[in-house]
């Protein structure tokens, strides 16, 4: 038998091979720059001294021991913990009743759903100027009760200091709950039809077939929604400012707001990017895992 | 001369090796069918010869020409999906003469190719449809169409036929054997149906956890398999394999089985040599087809050495056309495969016969059959 | 008996699915409220809001807060109205929609069909970026645009926005093709075509549903930027959100609540409008991109 000769790789099947990483690297290489080498680039900038420009004097956790001491740095903290809490428990609690609620074979769902999701559709700019007025004291809500006849109506929480945190909740919640309500929605779509009746053929009652059966099912539109509302609410910046600006005072400071507001007007940017590190840490300990199980389920 | 070479080939994921040196040579208008349970490699070598995996090590060979690094569009092959893979935004007709768009063959030799291939295929009133019109059967055609049409060196199929229902699945079956037949193409097909394997190949490769366990004719593979995985895999039920002791009888050998009721029975083999003599008192594996265990009336009248064993029956299974009958033997299921009609009781002691012609021995440590 | 056991099951039922109904139709008020006040408030003369009731509706309809808001107010030093800044969100938005879903269609055709050892750590880190909070590439990314000389430009915003969009674009179109039959780009490589060629004739043709999603995800998202805007934009180059914002948060002079709703509805509407022609598979979208399976 004639020894078989080797056809050589022409350059076609070798381009073949490296066009898609040559089609990905500009992404690749744009990621690598714009997000982790700025993320680098800023965790070294907390190190430094750096005030109104970078600066390279490394001045090693200074600029932490600082954030913490600040009262204006903890009072943001402070209200991200109950800004999120609530935002997340009410938009979860809000949105899986209507999903519950609408998933009853109910007329006019079409029409009603849209109306539940538009707010998303927004910007935080305009869910913050709507609620800015409606939340009013002086031409909103408390103005048209008084109007109505009902004088010893009060509701003044968004110029209240101790109040003017829950008004942000009631605008992120209203802007979100359709979302989540989409999401939960999806999730009891996607719930096998038979195992319902089967349960119900096995004596369940209607909340005992959700509260044992389907919600059990739901956890990973939980987990993604938890996910989701949770990084929003710390990355939360655009309707502090169109609501409430930060105030009254700093009743409704967050990091995000603190961090512009240290970075870019009071000069302090090595504070500014210690705390943006601490947002990115809150951040990369919720999404991580997330990714991670993501990832490992679909290969 | 070797059509399709495929000469040492490994392949390895990592530190991990899935295939181990396949050598398989295959002739001019051959129909190799691989076979095997999932992950035995079957299609990871399929796939290797088609040139969408690379080949880690060895050397596959077409018309002579090395291909290892040859793409997959030049190999000058073809090859039907198992989901068909047919384009869901063209028709039927793009779809088949899709490739010969991109190898740039003119629009009148494309067209005329075209009907050609759908007058074969039956399939000329289809032309026009998008792929989603239509059934599983046309579909199949349609797949089958779109390598027709290139007029490749090699066929590969994979499991073409696994997506169809069982009355569709014999009929096609049926269809690529006489397409075989009358194109006198060369094939390789992958499947995991050895009733596929042995209708439709010339030659069968068994594989197994990355090696080809037996090479041959599907009466080799059936009649003579190389090891034990090879004997339960092929054929159904699968052949009864049956823990036995080798001893001398009359100047011959016999295997000694234990029957139900506890006693020794012998069975006289047919075959004799020194290989066997070599596990004289020794265990064994005596291998057996069920169809070479009837009721008296049923023996082969071509074989030679049949043999009488009175044993209890335990159940009947009456499938139509065959009555199975489960009795044990050495403590394990044996399955008799009788005519229809036969007389058989669960429960009662039953005088079978076993045709020795048919029987195989096997090393019960390396499972590999012993020859004569 | 029986009977009566049915008739009692419908009676509950009927109280219930009530009971459903009204919660129902309370959060569609509840979610209406806002959009309804801003509307009927921005066609009142300013008097009438400052006199009256919010939730009545005008006594005298009028555009004017309208024009002002689009052409007349006093946004920063000048009054130009919102419609420069509108301009300049649609200069932005467009290009900057176009190139990431491209870029993400592309991306995600090469994760799914040209998987390469480690392209699933890039997926991973790609994911990631998307969730990140901005405020850690706020600082880099002045001195970078700076440097570059695209500070307070267009250009450098939509620079911004392609790379911070890459990773939502992938992540739609990665998920959407790894559901694609990967058996028909390898027909197509044994038929001959090329890298581009599949894309084109294979990938392309079947992308409708998420390109769509992913154009609408990427224009909402850009468009309602406010961050990135603030930022890195200055008069020339300002997104209508930051337009916006200075025109309800300026200090000076007499708040023009009317107007101020003007403007809101304003910048509201291009994504208001997408929602309401394309919400259906906006919805699909967000559910592939969150919710697997």
């Amino acid at each position: 038998m004639a020894r078989s000769v080797r056809a050589p790789r022409d350059l076609r099947t070798v381009l073949q091979d490296i066009l898609p990483k040559l089609v990905l690297s500009p992404s690749l290489a744009a990621m690598l720059v714009f997000v982790y080498g700025f993320i680098i680039y800023t965790v070294f900038l907390s190190f430094t001294n750096s005030k109104m420009l970078p600066s390279y004097d490394l001045i090693g956790l200074d600029n932490y021991v600082r954030l913490f001491g600040l009262s204006a740095w903890t009072t943001a903290l402070i209200n991200l913990a109950i800004f999120a809490s609530l935002y997340i428990t009410i938009c979860i609690a809000i949105g899986l009743l209507l999903a519950i609620f609408l998933d009853q074979k109910i007329r006019g769902e079409g029409v009603l759903r849209p109306i539940y999701l538009y707010p998303m559709a927004l910007s935080f700019i305009v869910t913050g100027t709507a609620w800015k007025w409606l939340l009013d004291p002086g031409i909103g809500l408390e103005n048209t009760m008084h109007l109505w006849g009902w004088d010893s109506f009060k509701f003044g929480w968004i110029k209240d200091r101790n109040y003017a945190i829950y008004t942000l909740v009631i605008a992120a919640v209203w802007q979100s709950s359709g979302f989540v309500m989409a999401m939960f929605l999806a999730g009891l779509r996607g719930i096998d039809n038979e195992m319902l009746k089967a349960a119900q053929i096995d004596g369940a009652s209607n909340w005992q077939l959700y509260r044992r059966i389907v919600i059990p099912l739901l956890r990973p539109a939980f987990l993604s929604a938890f996910v989701i509302l949770a990084h929003l609410a710390i990355k939360s910046y655009d309707l502090v400012i169109a609501l409430t600006g930060g105030g009254p005072g700093r009743a409704t400071e967050l990091p995000a707001t603190f961090m512009y507001s240290y970075t870019f007007t009071r000069n302090q940017m090595g504070v500014g990017a210690a705390s943006a590190v601490i947002m990115l840490m809150g951040v990369a300990a919720i999404m991580i895992p997330y990714i991670y199980a993501e990832l490992k389920e679909q290969k | 001369m070797t059509f399709l070479n495929i000469d040492n080939v490994t392949k390895s994921y990592g530190a991990v090796e899935v295939l181990h040196r396949v050598d398989i040579a295959v002739q001019e208008g051959e129909f190799l069918v691989l076979v095997g349970p999932s992950g035995c490699g079957k299609s990871t070598l399929l796939n290797m010869i088609a040139g969408l995996e690379n080949i880690t090590g060895g050397e596959i060979s077409i018309k002579n020409r090395v291909v290892n690094d040859v793409h997959p569009s030049k190999r000058n092959i073809a090859m039907v999906f198992q989901s068909y893979a047919l384009y869901p935004n063209m028709t039927v007709g793009q779809n088949i003469t899709f490739g010969m768009e991109m190898h740039g063959i003119p629009k009148p030799e494309r067209e005329k190719k075209l009907a050609e291939v759908a007058k074969l295929l039956q399939i000329d009133h289809l032309l026009d449809r998008k792929p989603g019109q239509l059934s599983g059967g046309q579909r199949q055609r349609v797949a089958m169409g779109r390598a027709l049409v290139r007029d490749p060196d090699v066929f590969l199929f994979d499991e073409p036929l696994s997506n169809l229902d069982a009355k569709l699945r014999v009929d096609m079956r049926t269809e690529i054997k006489k397409l075989h037949q009358r194109l006198k193409s060369t094939i390789v097909y992958v499947t995991h149906d050895q009733i596929e394997a042995l209708t439709l190949s010339t030659r069968i490769a068994v594989m197994n956890k990355g090696y080809v366990q037996q090479l041959g004719t599907p009466k080799e593979i059936y009649d003579t398999p190389a090891n034990m995985f090879v004997a339960s895999f092929m054929g159904s039920p699968s052949m009864n394999l049956l823990p036995a002791t080798l001893r001398a009888s009359n100047g011959g050998l016999a295997a000694e089985l234990t029957g139900s009721d506890g006693g020794k029975l012998l069975l006289n083999l047919s075959q004799d040599g020194p290989n066997l003599r070599a596990y004289l008192d020794k265990p064994v594996v005596l291998g057996i087809r069920p169809e070479a265990i009837t009721d008296p009336d049923g023996v082969d009248r071509n074989a030679k050495n049949t043999q009488p064993l009175r044993n209890m029956v335990h159940v009947t299974e009456p499938a139509g056309s065959d009555t199975f009958v489960e009795t044990t033997l050495s403590g394990k299921a044996c399955i008799a495969r009788m005519r229809a009609d036969v007389d058989v009781q669960p429960g009662q002691p039953f005088d079978f016969i076993v045709n020795m012609d048919k029987a195989v021995i096997f090393d019960p440590a390396s499972e590999d059959r012993i020859t004569g | 008996m029986s009977g009566g056991a049915q008739d009692q099951a419908v009676r509950t039922g009927r109280i219930a699915r009530t009971f459903i109904y009204v919660v129902l139709i309370y959060f569609a008020l509840f979610y209406l409220l806002p959009l309804f006040i801003m509307a009927i408030n921005s066609i009142k003369p300013l008097s009438e809001i400052t006199g009256g009731n919010m939730m009545s509706l005008p006594a005298e309809p009028t555009l004017a807060p309208w024009k002002s808001a689009w052409s007349t107010a006093q946004i920063g030093v000048e009054a130009t109205g919102l419609k420069p800044y509108f301009m300049n969100s649609i200069l932005m938005v467009v290009p900057a929609v176009a190139i990431s879903t491209i870029i993400g269609a592309l991306n995600g055709y090469i994760l799914t069909k040209w998987q390469f050892r480690g392209s699933n750590i890039i997926f991973g880190l790609m994911l990631f970026s998307c969730f990140i909070p901005f405020q850690i590439v706020l600082i880099p990314m002045a001195r970078l645009l700076g440097l570059m000389g695209l500070a307070g430009t267009t250009w450098g915003l939509i620079l911004v926005h392609v790379v911070y969009g890459i990773g939502f674009s992938t992540l739609y179109f990665r998920n959407y093709y790894a559901a694609f039959p990967t058996e028909l780009v390898r027909a197509a490589m044994m038929d001959g075509a090329g890298f581009f060629r599949i894309f084109w004739r294979i990938m392309l043709p079947v992308s409708g549903p998420i390109a769509v999603v992913c154009i609408i995800w990427q224009f909402t998202n850009i468009w309602n930027d406010f961050l990135f805007g603030a930022s890195f934009a200055d008069l020339d180059s300002m997104p209508m959100t930051v337009a916006l914002n200075n025109l309800v948060n300026s200090s000076t002079g007499v708040k023009e609540y009317n107007v101020h709703f003007a403007g809101a509805i304003l910048a509201a509407l291009p994504t208001l409008l997408v929602y309401i022609v394309a919400g259906r598979y906006f919805v699909r979208g967000l559910m592939a991109g969150s919710v697997k399976g």
